[in-house]
């Protein structure tokens, strides 16, 4: 429900945190010039959740960025049927106490196709079960923006990404010829059918992404905090061993271990990482002195250098 | 300051003006300093943000395992290609060349940086304005052996045009040059003077092998004892986060929001100067005026909002709003009007035509305009010379722009968000130039240009002692002076009083 009038003007929100710091804050400021733009000048956007770390920052950016309105379009999970059991269970909570408008696309094809991360390997499983099903809701949809939540530190290819990021009618990004995009002057003029993914993380790091969530208290998924879990090891990946179509190969022996993950996707394709950091500052701590990168642990961005973006060009977030 | 007491032998330093009388403010503020690497072709950009992300251990491990993968065998020293760290797009793999602008990201002990590592090529000289657009300091490298280039000089005027006044030059490859400390003084020498008629003046000059980082994090007094200046990281160190705009308040209205039937507000973000409740504002265009009741954000109903904060302000009284209006002191407003100057740079093959209704999009304000270019900048004199015609890509113009409904700004010296536009080009819908407006134009019937002459229309006693005067008569063929009857004189610079 939308929140009253008399409920904005009286209602002074019982926040206590203490301020920001000016470099959180300088990046809170762009987020939300960014939600408000793309807001004000295309028809029909619409936000991208995959229920992770980012998209929880998100879509709290989204909601500071209307206060006291609504946020005005709706969130859109595209589904592979194999997420975490307890990302689920998290995204429909937060859209029922939130009050959003919440669109979830499963591709039907590769559903019926029994199109699964085990029997057709990551790269073609991706393809069909999240880039093909992105496109399929966009078009559905009739969307001509779509926020989501990539950061330029994550890859090679999106740190050359603009925060406007031009798409053809079939969805596909010419990293050749990217629209120069100067000061905070956004070009959100697009012609029927083309459309514009728009990246208000686009200068966040992880560690901002961290500092921030416990800034703000957002709350996460919560196999990003540490707990002993039970798991497999597989390509020199840990595991998740709690959803029953997991099946054990030869050799493979379900353990138990202080587990936790760094990132989140599809359970066969994340892998989890070994920790005890059950809370935020554990975690902050961690990653300050971790040697390694976040995506390390995913298998579709391991396959080859250059990987992402052929996947970025095809039309995947 | 002249050029020759820049770089004098007898100091080992060719920093003039250093940055360290700022130090003391960077301390208290945790903002991100945001820097560009610019700089012609090859020269080694890439490889130096590269090797700065390296030494400063932004490099995790998985990514230095591919770096080896990826690298070969591309120098006889046995390092990786640091370059490869930046340069993500497989085309600039191929090519070996960067093609468009990558953001990076590190740190040190004292400080965030935000790094655009842009590139060096003519033919995406766009993609360079973009990363210069909202950088404090502009990293521009110079290969040893060629010294300054016309793209270098390009680069630096395009970085200065966009309000950088903080410049490190890197004369970099020193490690091909055995060292030579003569290369060092003449390059910097040179550009000190280059930089000065941009009316730059903050320039630390240091000697460097980003190859293999000597001078970037780590110094290199063995390779290079007369050396006693700042590694590169040290100087970012001590470099100063632009100021907040000062100024009268500002706030491009993004949109109205209106949850209920009593509740409206007006969203942006503070484009200038500070607001609480209570200050009178006059709403632009219309000039409709009110005062603050109350700034809403998520977290508290606030007492005040400054310059880069997102707000959303709620008005005392019910008033016409719209996106693309502006909101601002009553006492500080900016320049409004329908003709303005402007310098541009033109960034894509089409160029800029003279004549031709573009749309012009200026903070949340989208309106049409048309285009007169005056002159362009020659790079190789630094000489703006008479040029009535098409803009072609990459120039750098000063221009007039014309438009159909009241037009916005403040002048881009004085701020940088208000005074910042791009055109769009109604047939592609690409962005076509950047360009930051030098002030309102005196809009004169009296005053016209015609080509490369000036129209003057006076009074005839008037126009008679101008011609005599000693000023006039070296410049008698730029001036075209019309001899008027005082009534229709003043008849013609009637409204003049205000746009002068
Ligand atoms: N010997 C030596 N070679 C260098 C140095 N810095 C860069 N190079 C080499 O110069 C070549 C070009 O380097 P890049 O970093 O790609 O140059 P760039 O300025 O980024 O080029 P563009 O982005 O295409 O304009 C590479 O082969 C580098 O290894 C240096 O300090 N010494
Ligand atoms: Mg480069």
């Amino acid at each position: 429900m939308p929140l009253s009038v008399q409920e904005t003007e009286i209602k002074n929100p019982p926040v206590s945190r203490p301020p920001l710091d000016p470099h959180l804050k300088a990046l809170e400021n762009e987020a939300i010039h960014i939600f408000r733009e793309v807001a004000a000048e295309f028809d029909n956007p619409v936000m991208l959740y995959s229920i992770g770390k980012d998209s929880s920052v998100l879509l709290h950016l989204a909601r500071k960025a209307f206060f006291p309105g609504r946020v005005p379009f709706p969130l859109l999970h595209v589904d592979t049927t194999w997420k975490f059991r307890e990302m689920i269970e998290f995204r429909n909570r937060v859209a029922e106490e939130y009050d959003l408008d919440l669109v979830v696309h499963t591709n039907k094809r590769g559903a019926a196709e029994n199109i699964t991360p085990f029997t057709h390997g990551s790269a073609f499983y991706t393809d069909v079960m999240k880039t093909e099903a992105l496109k399929q809701a966009l078009d559905a949809g009739g969307y001509d923006a779509a926020f989501g939540g990539a950061r330029r530190d994550e890859e090679a290819s999106r740190a050359k990404e603009r925060i406007y990021s031009f798409r053809s009618p079939d969805h596909k990004w010419d990293p050749r010829n990217q629209r120069p995009e100067l000061w905070n002057v956004y070009n959100g003029m697009i012609r029927k059918g083309e459309s514009v993914r728009a990246f208000p993380l686009s200068n966040w790091t992880e560690v901002d992404i961290w500092r921030y969530i416990q800034a703000e208290d957002i709350p996460l998924v919560p196999l990003y905090y540490a707990a002993e879990r039970p798991y497999v090891e597989r390509d020199g990946m840990m595991v998740l061993a709690e959803d029953p179509r997991l099946e054990l190969k030869d050799g493979e022996e379900v353990k138990r271990g202080m587990i936790r993950f760094r990132t989140l996707g599809c359970f066969p394709l994340t892998g989890a990482i070994r920790s005890t950091a059950s809370n935020l500052e554990e975690i902050i701590a961690e990653l300050e002195i971790a040697t390694v990168s976040e995506r390390q642990g995913r298998a579709i961005d391991r396959d080859q250098s250059g990987s992402m973006e052929k996947k970025k060009r095809e039309g995947y977030f | 300051m002249s050029a020759s007491a820049i770089s004098s032998h007898h100091s080992s330093s060719a920093t003039i003006l250093p940055f360290a009388e700022s130090a003391a403010r960077v301390t208290r503020d945790a903002r991100p300093l945001r820097l560009i690497t610019c700089g012609s072709v090859d020269d080694g950009k890439s490889t130096l943000i590269g090797r700065l992300l390296w030494d400063t251990k932004a490099v995790k491990e998985d990514h230095a395992a591919t770096l080896a993968r990826d690298s070969g065998q591309q120098n006889d020293l046995g390092l990786p290609d640091f370059a490869l760290l930046l340069d993500g797009l497989q085309a600039e793999r191929e090519q070996g060349i960067t093609i468009d602008v990558a953001y990076r990201y590190f740190s040190t002990d004292k400080r965030s940086f935000i790094v655009a590592d842009t590139p060096g090529h003519e033919q995406y000289t766009r993609n360079m304005a973009t990363g210069a657009s909202t950088a404090d300091l502009a990293v521009l490298l110079a290969d040893a052996r060629a010294g300054l280039l016309e793209q270098t000089r390009r680069h630096a005027t395009i970085a200065s045009l966009m309000g950088i006044r903080q410049f490190v030059l890197a004369v970099n490859k020193f490690d091909l040059v055995n060292y030579d400390r003569d290369v060092f003084e003449r390059i910097s020498a040179e550009f000190q003077e280059f930089a000065l008629s941009l009316g730059v003046r903050q320039i630390t000059a240091i000697p460097m092998s980003a190859l293999k980082g000597e001078n970037v994090v780590l110094p290199a007094s063995d390779a290079m004892p007369w050396y006693e200046g700042p590694t590169l990281i040290e100087a970012l160190e001590l470099a100063i986060v632009r100021i907040t705009q000062a100024g009268g308040f500002r706030l491009p209205v993004q949109r109205v929001v209106r949850p209920g039937e009593s509740f409206r507000g007006y969203q942006g973000t503070v484009s200038g100067g500070a607001i609480k409740p209570g200050d009178s504002v006059a709403i632009l265009p219309s000039g409709t005026v009110a005062n603050v009741s109350q700034i809403v954000t998520f977290d508290l109903v606030r007492n005040a909002a400054v310059a880069g904060d997102a707000v959303t302000l709620v008005l005392d009284r019910q008033v016409d709003v719209a996106r693309g209006d502006m909101i601002v002191s009553i006492d500080a407003q900016p320049l409004t009007g329908k003709a303005f100057d402007a310098q541009l740079v033109s960034l894509q093959q089409s160029g800029i035509e003279p004549g031709k209704r573009y749309w012009l999009k200026s903070g949340s304000r989208r309106q049409r305009v048309s285009v007169e270019p005056l002159t362009q900048l020659d790079l190789s004199s630094g000489q703006w010379r008479a040029h009535a015609s098409t803009l072609a890509m990459n120039a750098i113009g000063k221009v007039h722009l014309a438009f159909e409904e009241t037009a916005i700004f403040d002048a881009y010296e004085q701020n940088r968000a208000t005074g910042a536009f791009i055109l769009i080009d109604p047939d592609t819908l690409n962005t076509v130039a950047g360009g930051m407006i030098t002030g309102k134009r005196a809009n004169l019937a009296g005053l016209k240009r015609e080509g490369d002459r000036v129209l003057l229309s006076l009074p005839a006693d008037l126009a008679e002692q101008l011609m005599a005067s000693e000023l006039l008569a070296g410049r008698r063929d730029e001036v075209e002076v019309k001899r008027l009857t005082p009534a229709d004189a003043a008849a013609v610079w009637k409204n003049a009083g205000s746009d002068i």
